[in-house]
């Protein structure tokens, strides 16, 4: 395959971030079929439009996803990416590596594949760019045998779960999010790889409220940490504050003088409840007050740590705005303690989620996202479907019209009435 | 051995899952697993974390595209194996993370990344410009309404340097989806660059019929502007397919997703939105929407320059202006938005009043509002 003139993208090749087209064109150099790719890009950003076709499906045996079949609308000019599917391998949790996993990866995809790869998609997966369909079963056979590694998710199925890296390398993970990301990945293989979902359905776990993965605004089911005692303070790391041997915010401003550290001004003002004060120089906090947004944590981590009662809050329902308008997971499992069982598994977690299926793969239309559901009808129906005693806490404020869907249960005398007896005491 | 394609079920291995994260854990991270006390930035994009033992890991981050040759990837392994025991890890934004367990490991590791050019900026910490999180654009899909990485890489390069400092007043999340369907979602960023698409679909009544299911691409649009219609295909013959009232298109792009014969994409028509405002976060305020304050910037590629100079634009007006810990929501919302358009100097059009469902939400209903230039 030959080089072709890319006069646009080498304007790419300035800057001082580093250059996606620098890097192709030296895959190309091992790898031509990355001429192609330039090349058709190129001819995009000439034309201002995509050239690849719609769809197309491929597929592995016995899987419904994991594969997105890709085909080039103008092969004959670049017959090196006139098939050019994508491969979704799912990424061990948190995305930690040993270079010796990473190499083994790109050994097989220089052999099957484009040499390109997304590191790593939206939903986390390792996304293998650019290959064929004759590719696909080899592929997968060196996958599963040589590398002890599977596919993720893609169509209407359990997508790739995704955490944050938790309490790998962070103090605030107030549950182990990597041990549930894995164990529920292992325990839901059948449900991520053969779609039989209403649309799709993504698992986000993050380890406090801070939510590195974006749990609440992309996932249907966000577990999020937090704690429901009392946030350990440590005075004299406070005072380290106070008096400047501390950099508040861990030394996140340190490129700006913003003046001397004033615990009044950046985190007690700043507290949304207002719940913290100083006595002295002793920091107090009234905790059946706190919210436990993070902030003060976030600006003193030495002298302020989660509580020590710690699992998760559970929101259902979050998704980007197509069709009905973008929606933040709600609040639907206050607290819930995330502990394994003597079986190993998150049992209690399970049967929040599979409630939450029973009911969506019954009601959910077609390419309905359960927050889509619940919104169409209402969440005191999901409320009552989950089995979730209702709480202030499930609402912002509570409803400001009357129009509540009454049960004849509810209602004294049921509503079975006759109209004649009505009539003999109030004539029409 | 191996894979027999005259067999291909044969000792076939399925639903193994990803390899257990443990395996990948440098010995320092290994050890204080959950035993973590506090963290420090020591410099932008240099982590130091503390653990119970008294155990340091230093975390060195550094700013990489999304779109990565095999060829980077073991430059990396590279690096990882002369300074960090062979290990490594991405984060959910892309960038690159080093670690080492001890501070005297850093400084050679620094220099190595920096002795390769500008392919390892060290970054994307505290009150920065954070890696952009982004679609696939023009180079692998095929709804897109703009390039994704092309436009990355322009926007990266004018903000670089907020990459490498910690000057603003927060972290700012600048993200791009390339389509409506944001397969990377930006409705909850700082800064979102969107691609839009601005012209209805067309019909190829040609090869509707073997392409699409009718009711599918009818059901698809959620304002009903899709409706079916018998028409004649080009060689006369009369065939069922569908009509769209383009008046009531709010070009979503969902019956080209259910549809491949109702193409909407077009040079002209397609470009990028800008919205801003969104967070995940929630630390002080709650989890918040970006809102629309661009409805359009043309598709001007290679680089992009309106829309560079609006993200920019947006960027440093909050940065003069915010307080110390404030996102650039919850800068918005303290001065209000009347003042975002006013300091901006982005021009109010009506495009950015919601008349789509739930759209009452965020209308005025107050006669609390500041009077800036908008009221004449």
């Amino acid at each position: 395959m030959p080089k072709h003139d890319t006069p646009l993208l080498d304007e790419l090749e300035k800057g001082p971030w580093p250059s996606f087209v620098t890097d192709l064109k030296r895959q190309a150099e091992k790898k031509p079929e990355c001429f192609d790719i330039l090349g058709q890009l190129e001819l995009s950003f000439k034309d201002k439009i995509t050239h690849w076709k719609h769809g197309g499906i491929v597929g592995v045996f016995g899987y419904g996803g994991g594969i997105v079949g890709r085909y080039s609308d103008v092969p004959e000019r670049f017959p090196g990416v006139a098939h050019f599917h994508t491969v979704r391998l799912n990424q061990p949790s948190s995305k930690f590596y040993s270079s010796a996993k990473l190499r083994d990866i790109c050994n097989l995809w220089e052999k099957y594949g484009s040499g390109m790869t997304n590191m790593h998609g939206s939903t986390g997966d390792l996304v293998l760019l650019g290959t064929t369909t004759p590719n696909l079963e080899p592929l997968f056979y060196e996958l599963t045998h040589d590398l002890n590694q599977d596919l993720g998710g893609s169509g209407s199925n359990l997508r790739t779960p995704e955490c944050c890296l938790g309490r790998a390398r962070c103090e605030w993970g107030c549950y182990d999010t990597q041990d549930l990301c894995h164990t529920l990945t292992m325990h839901y293989q059948d449900e991520i790889h053969r779609p039989a979902f209403p649309y799709k359905f993504k698992f986000k776990f993050s380890g406090c409220p801070n939510d590195c993965v974006a749990a609440i605004a992309r996932s249907d089911f966000a577990v999020i940490g937090t704690w429901r005692d009392d946030i350990r303070i440590d005075q004299a790391a406070v005072k380290g504050y106070i008096t400047g041997e501390f950099a508040p915010n861990a030394g996140a401003h340190s490129g700006k003088d913003w003046g001397k550290f004033d615990i009044k001004k950046e985190v007690l003002d700043l507290c949304p409840t207002e719940c913290m004060w100083m006595e002295g120089d002793t920091l107090k906090i009234d905790n059946s007050e706190c919210t436990r947004c993070m902030h003060c944590i976030n600006v003193m981590p030495r002298a302020l740590r989660p509580g020590k009662q710690q699992g998760a809050t559970i929101c259902v329902g979050a998704k980007a705005p197509i069709l009905d308008g973008a929606q933040f997971a709600t609040m639907t499992i206050p607290f819930i303690e995330v502990k394994k069982n003597e079986d190993g598994e998150f049992a209690e977690v399970v049967e929040v989620i599979e409630k939450i299926w029973d009911w969506w793969m019954e009601v959910g239309k077609n390419r309905e996202r359960v927050g889509e559901t619940i919104m169409r009808v209402g969440l005191p129906t999901f409320l009552k479907v989950m089995e979730v005693t209702p709480a202030p806490q499930h609402v912002k404020e509570p409803r400001s019209n009357p129009y509540v869907f009454w049960q004849a249960d509810e209602v004294e005398g049921g509503w079975d009435r006759d109209v004649k007896e009505f009539r003999k005491r109030n004539a029409q | 051995m191996g894979y027999d394609p005259a067999n291909p079920m044969a000792d076939r291995i399925t639903d193994i899952g990803p390899p257990h994260y443990e395996q990948f854990f440098p010995p320092v991270v290994k050890k204080n697993y959950g035993k973590w006390l506090y963290h420090e930035i020591i410099q932008p994009g240099v982590l130091m974390h503390k653990g119970e033992s008294g155990d340091e890991c230093y975390t060195v981050r550094v700013g990489c595209a999304r779109l990565i040759s095999i060829e980077l990837i073991r430059e990396i392994c590279d690096i990882a194996d002369a300074h960090c025991d062979g290990f490594v890890r991405w984060t959910t934004r892309n960038n690159v993370e080093f670690m080492v367990d001890s501070k005297a490991k850093v400084q050679p590791l620094m220099d190595d990344l920096k002795s390769r050019g500008n392919k390892f900026p060290v970054g994307g910490t505290g009150a920065s410009v954070s890696n952009c999180v982004h679609t696939q654009g023009w180079i692998h899909c095929h709804t897109p309404a703009t390039d994704a990485s092309g436009v990355v890489k322009a926007v990266m390069d004018e903000l670089f340097d907020y990459f490498t400092s910690h000057k603003l007043p927060a972290q700012v999340r600048v993200a791009l989806a390339c389509c409506l369907n944001m397969c990377g979602a930006v409705h909850a960023s700082d800064i979102a660059i969107l691609g839009i698409h601005r012209k209805p679909p067309m019909i190829d009544h040609d090869a509707i019929t073997g392409l699409c299911e009718l009711p599918l691409a009818i059901s698809s649009c959620p304002l009903g502007a899709v409706k079916p219609a018998t028409v004649k295909n080009s060689a006369g013959e009369d065939i069922k397919s569908v009509k769209v009232n383009a008046e009531r298109c709010m070009f979503c792009g969902n019956c080209y997703t259910m549809c491949p014969a109702m193409p909407l994409a077009d040079p002209d028509g397609d470009g990028i939105a800008i919205l801003v405002g969104g967070k995940v976060s929630n630390s002080r305020s709650m989890p918040m929407f970006s809102k629309l304050v661009i409805p359009f910037l043309p598709n001007t590629p290679p680089r992009w320059p309106e829309t560079v100079a609006a993200v920019k634009n947006i960027l440093e007006t909050y940065a003069k202006d915010a307080r110390k810990y404030e996102r650039v929501g919850e800068w918005a919302a303290r001065i209000g938005w009347e003042k975002f358009f006013e300091k901006t100097g982005i021009p109010f059009t009506i495009k950015s009043v919601d008349d789509y469902r739930l759209a009452y939400d965020t209308w005025r209903t107050t006669t609390q509002f500041k009077f800036t230039s908008h009221i004449k």
